[in-house]
Formats: structure tokens, C-alpha cells, sequence
């Protein structure tokens, strides 16, 4: 069982996506059952795995049985495992709120978002650049199929931008793999570590390209800036517990950028050493300026939060980019904290906007919306998380960040903008609220959307579950931070990951 | 064959970057399907060019050719296969739906 444990997350969702597929839509319940009962296996999945690496193994699984390099390797580190254990939980309330309604907008919702996860598990997983490269390509193209769910004109325009960009990408990924394969000779990440360190000064110029065009890549799907400008808009139009779920697609890019520049272009790499030092920082900086900016300047909510998107996505990189373990540790708090966030921000943003007619989610002041104090409060508190004040999740991360960048050279510069950004993210999201709730007139006519209590509470346990886990993450915060601080360790210590991929022999 | 090859892989490089920023749905379409083949080309270039050797270490031949570039260009034409013809679906809806075929959904004259 132990031994498999790193390959059956992958399988998962895939044969419940087929089986999905083969039930042909016969019966929804079914259906449901089917696709959360594999989400909850997922989550269980995902702690014995934490369980199991949580002491420093690393689980490697030979997929064939073929030794490396030669075969494809899958590889469970701490790093792996915490990232599957959030797009679990993340996953699960997003499915739980698309239940009553999105499910209904068109065919073969539940199998896409199964596949969807097939490919996010995978990524998380694998330990081959271009089976990384199949993973990518797997949750695109589950992706692109949610982002059109349910149709319509403005959603189809943005899938089109949305598409045609993830496309351009998966091909400089193509021309990335072919250089480093053609350079190095080999795929796995392990090996291609090992071989770097062996690097001639003449062959190294095209191995430093690539791994600068893979950077590209990652940065575009992780919304770095100039590379952000597809995700407002297919953010912002996708049906909300599909927003939800693409919250965990911009920390896909985070996490290859962390993986990738940690193991094979780590401190240790020889001549391609640190290959994105000097890049990652002010990028990230910038990312989360013009995120912010864009959360001030937005007309509607789903944009706004799309835009916060960009901005937490900028902060987590700026931890990253400190290249520390303490940073690192920071990030990956972070990066936890803004998934389940950003999630419940656009839950939220949907029942907000469902409850004002035709003015949907802009951000004008209109009539009381039903049930205001309830979602009120719910917006309070997603506010105060995203806004980065004490006590939530938000504020600790920051504080991390921050604690973290302490020994940086580039302090100042840190420092300012995450804080100054932080100010002007408060005066948005209170600007916001504000119009929202406070700045409503109340209406003579019955407010749109009424419904009973029952189902309301039905509609806003997804969201309150997300913000619940961000309360956990505060309230076990030592745990957590001390585990993640392990995983950072583990990081910067490539020679660690290298070791248990190259020495396995396979099953016996 | 190197210089050849090359030369190939720079054409298609070129008209796909250039048919892809143009503004209407259809040569974008096209221009992804260029940069794919050249992607494809460029794979199957860098396990080096060998010509009339078999794919595997044989005692009777001298030489062999890198099977691995096949078969990851393999992988990569299906993949760009099936991401083609969504996105030719994907530009007929758009064109549908928009009433014309200009990327942003504008008519432009």
C-alpha cells in the first residue's frame, strides 16, 4: 500500500473522471456521490501521504518498474504532498458549491472537473520534465473546457484569449525540454540536476536559455507580470466554483517555479547555478504593484478578485524569490492562505452577485441584497484575510514574509510594497464593502433572491468552510509553519530529492 | 541536413509567430499549428540528425539514432492534435457567437 501511495492520486481521478464519463449522465446523485466520494479519498490520500513523508522520506514510485532515468518517476516530498492536500480541500468546496447550480450549465461537468484534478495531482507529482509538460497539458485542457461551461459570449471571448496563450506556452515549454534534452540528455528532474553539475562553460549558454524559457513558462501560468494580462478576464467570466478551483492553476506555475529552480537550477547547480535569482524578486515586486492596481481600479467584484489573484500570486513569488529556507517557508504559508481565500472570495462574489439583478457584481450601490448581515459578515471576514490584517491567515503570512526578508538586501524595497500594496488592497476591498452593504438603499420591493434559510445556509457552507480553513491555518499555525519550514529544508536540499530518485531500483 | 533542417525549423518558427499575432481567429488558428510543427521538428532535431541507423543499440550496427526524441514528439503531435481541433472549435463558436471572427470579438472594417 505504502509503496503506491504516490501513484494512486493520480489514478484516482482519472478512472473516476472514466467511469464518470461511462455513466453517460444517467443519474445525477449517482454522479455527485461518485465524484465527491473521490474528492474525499483524495483528501485522505493526501494526510496519509503527509503522514508518511512528514518525517523526511521521500516516496518515489517507478511507474513500469523501470529504473531511473530511464523510466518516469513519480516523486511524494513534503512539498508534493502539501500541495495535493490543498487542491483536495480546495477542490471539495468548490465541487460542493457547483452542486446545486453550475453543475446543471452543461454536459460532463463533474468529469472535466475529475480530470481537471487528474492533472493537478499529476504535476504535483511527477519527477519528469516532460511528463510535467503531459500534466500541464492535461489540466489545460480540462481547464479550457470548465472556463467555457455553460457558455456565453463574453466567457467564450475570454476562453478564446485564455486558450490561444496557454497554447503559445505549451510550445515554448516544447522548444525548453528540447534544448535541456538535447544538451543534457535526459528528462528526469533528478538526473538533469545531477548532469548540470557536469556542465561544460561552452554547452552551458543553451542549457541557461532554456531553463530562462521555462521560467517564461511558469511565470506566464503563474500570472507574473508582463505575463498576467490573460487572467482577469478568464477569471472573472468563468462560472464561480470553476474560478474557485482555477485559484490552486496560478500556484501551478508557483510550485514549478519553486521546484524546478530549487532542484535543477538550485545553489548547487555549478554553472547554471541560481539561474533565476535575479529575476524572480523584482518581477514578483511588480506582479503584486500592478495586481494591486488593478484591485483599485476594478468596476466589478469578480474582477476585483481576479486582480487579487495576481497580487497574492506576486506576494508568494516574492517570498519564493528570496531563496531562503525561512522565505520559502513563508511563501508556502502564503500560497496555502491565498488558495483557500481567493476561493471563497469568488463563492462569494457569485452569491453576491446573484442576489443584485442586473447589476450583477458591479460595484455600484444598490438595493439590500437578502440575507445581507449573513454575507456581510462572510465579506468581512474574506476582506480582512485577503487585506492581510491581524488576526487571520493573511496577516501571519505577510508577517512571515516580511520576517523572513529581514537579512535581504533588497529589505527596503520589500518592505514598502507589500505594505504600501497592503494599504491600498484595505482601501479597496472597504471601498467595496461599502458600496455593497453599507451604501444600500433598502427597497420596497422584495429583495431578489430570497430564499429559506435552509438552502442559504446550503449555498455559504462552501464559503464558510474555506475561511474555517484559513482560521486553521492560524490556529495550528505552529505545527504548520514548523512543517513547512521542513519542507523549505528539504527544498534547498537537492542532494536528498537526487538521492531517492537515482538509487530506486524499483518494486522487487 | 543540419543547415536544411534548421533553415525549416526558422521558416516555420517565423510564420507561426507572425500568423499568430495576426487578428483574426483563423490565422491565429494556424499559426499555433506552424509553431507546433516547428516544436515537433525542433524535438526530433535534438536527439541529432542520423540517417539509415535503427532506433536501438544493435551488435551489428555501428551507429544508433536517439529513440526517445521520437517518442516524444509522438506525445507532442497527439497533443497538439487534439489542442487543435479545440481551438478550431473553439474559433467557429467564437465566430458564432460574436458575429465575426476578429480575436476580440470587434469588427473592425
Amino acid at each position: 500500500m505504502i509503496v503506491h501511495l504516490a501513484v494512486i492520486p493520480v489514478l484516482l481521478p482519472f478512472l473516476t473522471g472514466i467511469l464518470l464519463l461511462l455513466l453517460r449522465q444517467r443519474s445525477a446523485v449517482l454522479e455527485r456521490a461518485l465524484s465527491i466520494f473521490s474528492i474525499l479519498m483524495q483528501i485522505f490520500l493526501a494526510f496519509k501521504l503527509l503522514s508518511v513523508v512528514g518525517g523526511g522520506d521521500i516516496l518515489v514510485y517507478a511507474l513500469g518498474n523501470w529504473p531511473a532515468p530511464f523510466g518516469i518517476m513519480l516523486v511524494a516530498d513534503c512539498l508534493a504532498a502539501w500541495m495535493l492536500m490543498i487542491t483536495a480541500l480546495l477542490s471539495l468546496f468548490a465541487l460542493l458549491y457547483a452542486i446545486p447550480v453550475t453543475e446543471q450549465a452543461g454536459r460532463h461537468f463533474h468529469v472535466l472537473f475529475q480530470l481537471q484534478l487528474f492533472g493537478l495531482n499529476g504535476a504535483f507529482l511527477t519527477g519528469d520534465l516532460f511528463n510535467l509538460f503531459v500534466f500541464f497539458e492535461i489540466l489545460l485542457i480540462a481547464s479550457y473546457s470548465l472556463l467555457l461551461h455553460g457558455g456565453g459570449r463574453l466567457r467564450t471571448k475570454a476562453g478564446l484569449h485564455f486558450v490561444v496563450i496557454n497554447l503559445a506556452g505549451s510550445i515554448l515549454f516544447l522548444f525548453a525540454v528540447g534544448v535541456l534534452y538535447g544538451m543534457l540528455g535526459t528528462l528526469n528532474m533528478a538526473d538533469l540536476a545531477v548532469k548540470l553539475t557536469t556542465l561544460t562553460a561552452g554547452d552551458s549558454a543553451y542549457v541557461r536559455a532554456a531553463g530562462l524559457l521555462l521560467f517564461g513558462v511558469f511565470a506566464l501560468k503563474a500570472a507574473l507580470v508582463p505575463l498576467h494580462l490573460w487572467l482577469p478576464s478568464a477569471y472573472a467570466h468563468a462560472a464561480a466554483p470553476i474560478a474557485a478551483l482555477f485559484a490552486i492553476m496560478t500556484k501551478v506555475g508557483a510550485y514549478s517555479i519553486l521546484r524546478i529552480y530549487t532542484l535543477i537550477f538550485g545553489a548547487e547547480a555549478g554553472l547554471g547555478a541560481n539561474l533565476i535569482e535575479g529575476w524572480l524578486l523584482p518581477l514578483a515586486l511588480l506582479t503584486l504593484v500592478v495586481g494591486m492596481a488593478g484591485v483599485v481600479a476594478s468596476a466589478r467584484l469578480r474582477q476585483q478578485v481576479a486582480y487579487l489573484a495576481i497580487a497574492s500570486a506576486g506576494t508568494l513569488l516574492t517570498a519564493f524569490g528570496l531563496n531562503t529556507q525561512e522565505g520559502i517557508a513563508a511563501g508556502l504559508f502564503y500560497l496555502s492562505h491565498s488558495t483557500f481565500a481567493t476561493a471563497a472570495f469568488f463563492l462569494l462574489a457569485n452569491t453576491i452577485a446573484s442576489r443584485r439583478a442586473e447589476l450583477d457584481d458591479r460595484l455600484d450601490s444598490g438595493p439590500v441584497i437578502a440575507h445581507s448581515r449573513l454575507i456581510g459578515a462572510l465579506f468581512f471576514v474574506t476582506a480582512v484575510l485577503l487585506a492581510g490584517l491581524p488576526p487571520l491567515s493573511g496577516f501571519m503570512g505577510k508577517f512571515l514574509i516580511l520576517h523572513a526578508s529581514l537579512m535581504h538586501a533588497a529589505l527596503p524595497w520589500i518592505m514598502a510594497i507589500i505594505l504600501i500594496t497592503s494599504l491600498f488592497g484595505l482601501i479597496a476591498l472597504t471601498r467595496s464593502g461599502s458600496l455593497l452593504f453599507y451604501r444600500a438603499h433598502p427597497s420596497p420591493a422584495a429583495a431578489v433572491g430570497a430564499i429559506g434559510l435552509t438552502a442559504v445556509c446550503k449555498e455559504l457552507l462552501p464559503i464558510i468552510s474555506l475561511l474555517t480553513l484559513c482560521v486553521i491555518l492560524v490556529i495550528w499555525g505552529g505545527p504548520i509553519t514548523q512543517f513547512l519550514y521542513f519542507a523549505a529544508e528539504q527544498l534547498l536540499q537537492p542532494s536528498r530529492y537526487i538521492q531517492a530518485v537515482l538509487v530506486t531500483r524499483g518494486l522487487p | 541536413m543540419e543547415a536544411l533542417i534548421s533553415l525549416i525549423i526558422g521558416v516555420l518558427t517565423t510564420c507561426g509567430v507572425y500568423l499568430l499575432l495576426r487578428s483574426r481567429t483563423f490565422p491565429v488558428v494556424l499559426g499555433l499549428t506552424l509553431l507546433s510543427y516547428a516544436a515537433n521538428l525542433f524535438l526530433l532535431a535534438m536527439g541529432r540528425l542520423v540517417i539509415g541507423a535503427p532506433p536501438i543499440i544493435a551488435d551489428e550496427m555501428s551507429g544508433y539514432t536517439d529513440p526517445l526524441p521520437q517518442a516524444l514528439v509522438l506525445t507532442a503531435i497527439v497533443i497538439s492534435f487534439a489542442m487543435t481541433a479545440f481551438v478550431i472549435v473553439l474559433a467557429l463558436k467564437t465566430y458564432k457567437e460574436l458575429g465575426n471572427d476578429h480575436v476580440d470579438g470587434i469588427h473592425k472594417p
